[in-house]
């Protein structure tokens, strides 16, 4: 735990977070790694609790009938990457595939959300960081949407 | 400027003659179509003997004033620029050769004479200068060079005129060859003749004209002051530039777009609007090729086209571009303000906008103020 | 009055040279590079600058130069096909004759980066602006610290310049992250909007100078990101593109609040455009 603990300390999502509250967070966290090709998780499948990419590349992806696998986003050193452990039906909405060796902590949701219901303050805290990496991934999938590359006719 | 001459009718009918013999095609103000128009002019008689114009915000009308003096209006629709920087004019001509292309020259353009331009006019054509000459864009540039201009001093402004408030009139201090001042009462009729330059001397020279008494001279500049206090508007331009800059998201703008055409009117007719665009042609056989020069509109949606969209595609943000260029990027781009302040846009337009209106609207609604309205507020910033 | 300040004119500005194309090359379904003999002993010009090129009876557009500013020998410029002159430019064969005015414009501020960080973000055809830019920079490897490039493209397929790239990518000089908005079945790079490669680039945000280039959607977010991220206004410069039909500032069709984009851009620092950047339709 205290190796998670000392991974997880200087990361700026919890920069403002008290030592304390980190503890409880890294309480819930165990260190993982995936090789090349392996799947992190699959759509469908149930959602436990988010992985914070320490490093490796993870690719977002949707399977899609006639045209395999569609990568979305891909995630890197420093992502979080899951939300759907935060709201029922706790389904993982695409599946996470590893296109290089990756090692990443991955959380207790449960543990977490428990532990946020005991200490509100710890659960906002959270739900600050997460909300704000929630909005700036809209953001970045708003702009692909746009197309903005594309040729104007 | 030299000293004043005084001349009578026929020395004003002598001094066209006397351009026309320079080689000048004279043009000055006639009436058309119930409108005074820029045409070429022989005499006096062309002139619009005894018409006065009627002016307010999208109104102009023309009646007798029951007299016979020469220059008894002001402006009507159209400006100098349609002679020094003409729609429709082609600079460049190419023909295609074993090589590529080669450039044709253009034929010489016409030396004109401005016959009756008012210091407003002068002045655009000043500020129309600071646009032109520093890029000899090969058209009006060449026309420039060879224009001759007398412009005629104002003694009676429209209801629609500003010229005092951004200080181009309502008589000329420089900017002109000749400038004369026209004087008409019960038992004289007389014109005030001021040389601005040496050729203006000379050809004031070769008529036959007697030096002024100073109480014709006092006369003359009393009329013109009398002019300058009874313009029909203002514009209040103290920290306009800033005003301006600060309220480009003032919802107001939308309010103006309700009753805009986007006619483009008020660019046609402005005396400093310059915008234009460029058309290409090609002979039916490919052989030659043509570049020509029409104005243009900000008014417009091509205007702003790129990339599949105009960037101002509502028209708040098209009549916005149009005055705060007018009135404050202009100040920015060319050290002077763009408006002349000589009514045109307001006379013109079909909806009857009034650009001294609309800027003052702003200046109260001004969205730097604390609080719109209050007392406290309103008297400090008057 | 008017007469005395005028001089004879020596130059007609808005007379196309007639130059030659030397070859003209495919980089994208909708993108190629011509290769253009300018007139003259060589052309001058500075990263950034533009073009107006002329296709007999069609039009004229503004084009970015896209060659290395330390050979004046060649006049090379990258045109996107997307409409009836563009289509008539792309379509000319080695040998042909077009008309060629310029070099207009602004220049990347090469010299203000300096001695510190430069980062250097674009997308799409945002690069081909910005190539004599990294090719100066290059040239003169040892005046700047850390130089990154990222750059964001649709997808693999329309990664422009990709051998050059590739061969950036292969310099220990230089740090070249590439995404892609669509990822296709053998892509194995990131995919996500350029702005995510942002903070895997090494820049000190006290000092770094950044250059972005690319749809102006993207130029807003960069900036919103690299201000976040510490880059003050100053040191962000962009490049500009609006309606032109001179390049010489007559025409009054290019012009944002109080620049014209043809003389006073298109390179511009964020800290000249606060005024109107933000500001909707202007």
């Amino acid at each position: 735990m205290s190796e998670v603990f000392d991974l997880i300390v200087g990361h700026p999502f919890f920069a403002g977070m008290t030592h304390d509250q980190i503890k409880i967070v890294a309480e819930t966290g165990e260190l993982v790694s995936y090789h090349e090709g392996q799947t992190i998780f699959s759509e469908g499948t149930d959602a436990v609790g988010p992985l914070l990419i320490l490093s490796g590349d993870v690719a977002l992806e949707l399977q899609t009938p006639g045209h395999g696998p569609q990568v979305i986003l891909t995630l890197h050193s420093g992502d979080f990457l899951g939300w759907s452990w935060l709201y029922p039906p706790y389904r993982w909405t695409y599946d996470a595939h590893v296109h290089s060796n990756a090692e990443a902590i991955r959380f207790d949701g449960p543990r977490l959300k428990e532990a946020s219901e005991v200490d509100p303050a710890l659960g906002y805290e959270l739900m600050k960081r997460f909300t704000e990496m929630l909005v700036n991934r809209m953001q970045s999938i708003r702009i692909q949407l746009l197309d903005v590359y594309s040729t104007p006719r | 400027m030299t000293e004043p001459l005084v001349i009578d009718r026929e020395g004003v009918d002598a001094l066209i003659s006397a351009l026309i013999e320079r080689g000048y095609e004279v043009v000055g103000p006639t009436v058309r179509s119930q409108t005074i128009l820029y045409d070429t002019i022989t005499s006096t008689a062309d002139l619009p003997v005894g018409i006065r114009d009627r002016q307010e915000a999208g109104t102009y009308r023309l009646e007798d004033r029951g007299d016979d003096a020469l220059f008894g209006y002001v402006v009507g629709p159209q400006s100098w620029k349609q002679f020094l920087t003409p729609s429709g004019t082609v600079f460049w001509k190419g023909l295609r050769t074993e090589g590529g292309f080669e450039t044709v020259e253009p034929e010489e353009p016409p030396s004109y004479a401005f016959f009756g331009a008012r210091p407003c006019e002068v002045a655009a054509m000043k500020i129309q200068d600071d646009v032109y000459l520093p890029v000899e864009d090969g058209i009006y540039t060449e026309r420039r060079r060879k224009s001759f201009t007398v412009a005629v001093n104002c003694t009676e402004p429209a209801a629609t005129c500003f010229c005092a408030s951004v200080g181009t009139g309502p008589d000329v201090t420089e900017g002109f060859d000749i400038a004369l001042t026209e004087v008409l009462g019960a038992d004289h009729h007389y014109f005030l003749a001021e040389a601005g330059t040496d050729r203006g001397t000379e050809v004031l020279g070769s008529l036959v004209a007697r030096g002024a008494r100073d109480e014709e001279v006092v006369t003359a500049r009393r009329l013109v002051v009398h002019a300058a206090d009874h313009m029909g508007r203002t514009l209040e331009t103290d920290g306009l530039q800033e005003l301006l800059y600060a309220n480009l998201s003032n919802p107001y703008w939308d309010e103006i777009a309700e009753r805009c055409l986007s006619c483009t009117n008020c660019t046609m007719v402005c005396p400093t609007c310059f915008c234009s665009t460029v058309e290409d042609r090609q002979s039916l056989d490919g052989s030659g090729a043509e570049r020509v020069r029409n104005w243009d509109s900000c008014f417009t949606l091509d205007f702003s086209y790129i990339h599949g969209g105009p960037v101002r595609s509502s028209s708040s943000a098209r009549y916005r571009q149009w005055l705060t260029h007018k009135l404050a990027s202009w100040q920015d781009q060319f050290d002077s303000l763009g408006c002349v302040g000589c009514g045109r846009c307001i006379s013109w337009c079909p909806v009857g906008i009034d650009i001294t209106k609309e800027a003052a609207v702003i200046r109260e609604r001004d969205v730097r103020r604390v609080a719109v309205g209050t007392p406290a507020v309103k008297e400090a910033v008057e | 009055m008017s007469t005395q300040l005028l001089a004879e004119p020596a130059v007609r500005p808005m007379h196309p040279v007639p130059c030659r194309v030397r070859s003209v090359a495919r980089e994208l379904d909708d993108t190629f590079t011509l290769d253009i003999e300018p007139p003259g002993d060589g052309w001058e010009f500075a990263p950034g600058q533009f073009t107006m090129l002329y296709a007999f009876g069609v039009g004229e557009v503004p084009i970015s130069i896209s060659g290395d500013p330390n050979d004046p020998s060649r006049l090379v410029q990258t045109i996107r096909a997307v409409g009836a002159v563009t289509d008539a430019l792309t379509t000319v064969s080695p040998g042909d004759t077009i008309g060629v005015r310029g070099p207009y414009g602004s220049a990347w501020p090469t010299g203000v980066a300096e001695g510190g960080d430069l980062l250097i973000i674009t997308g799409g055809i945002g690069l081909a602006p910005l190539r004599p830019a990294i090719l100066e920079v290059l040239e003169n490897r040892d005046r700047y610290d850390n130089v990154t490039l990222l750059y964001g493209a649709r997808s693999p397929g329309e990664l422009l310049f990709a051998d050059e790239l590739q061969e950036w990518r292969g310099r220990f000089d230089l740090d070249v992250l590439i995404t892609v908005d669509h990822g296709d079945k053998v892509w194995r790079g990131p995919v996500g909007v350029v702005t995510s490669l942002i903070s895997r680039a090494s820049f000190d945000p006290e000092s770094a100078v950044a250059f972005v280039c690319g749809p102006e959607i993207m130029m807003r977010f960069t900036i919103q990101d690299l201000e976040r991220k510490g880059i003050t206004d100053d040191r962000l410069y962009v490049s500009m593109e609006r309606n032109m039909k001179c390049g010489i500032g007559l025409c009054g069709h290019c012009q944002m609040g109080r620049y014209f984009v043809c003389k006073d851009g298109p390179i511009l620092s964020c800290a000249e455009m606060s005024g109107t950047f933000w500001t909707r339709e202007v």
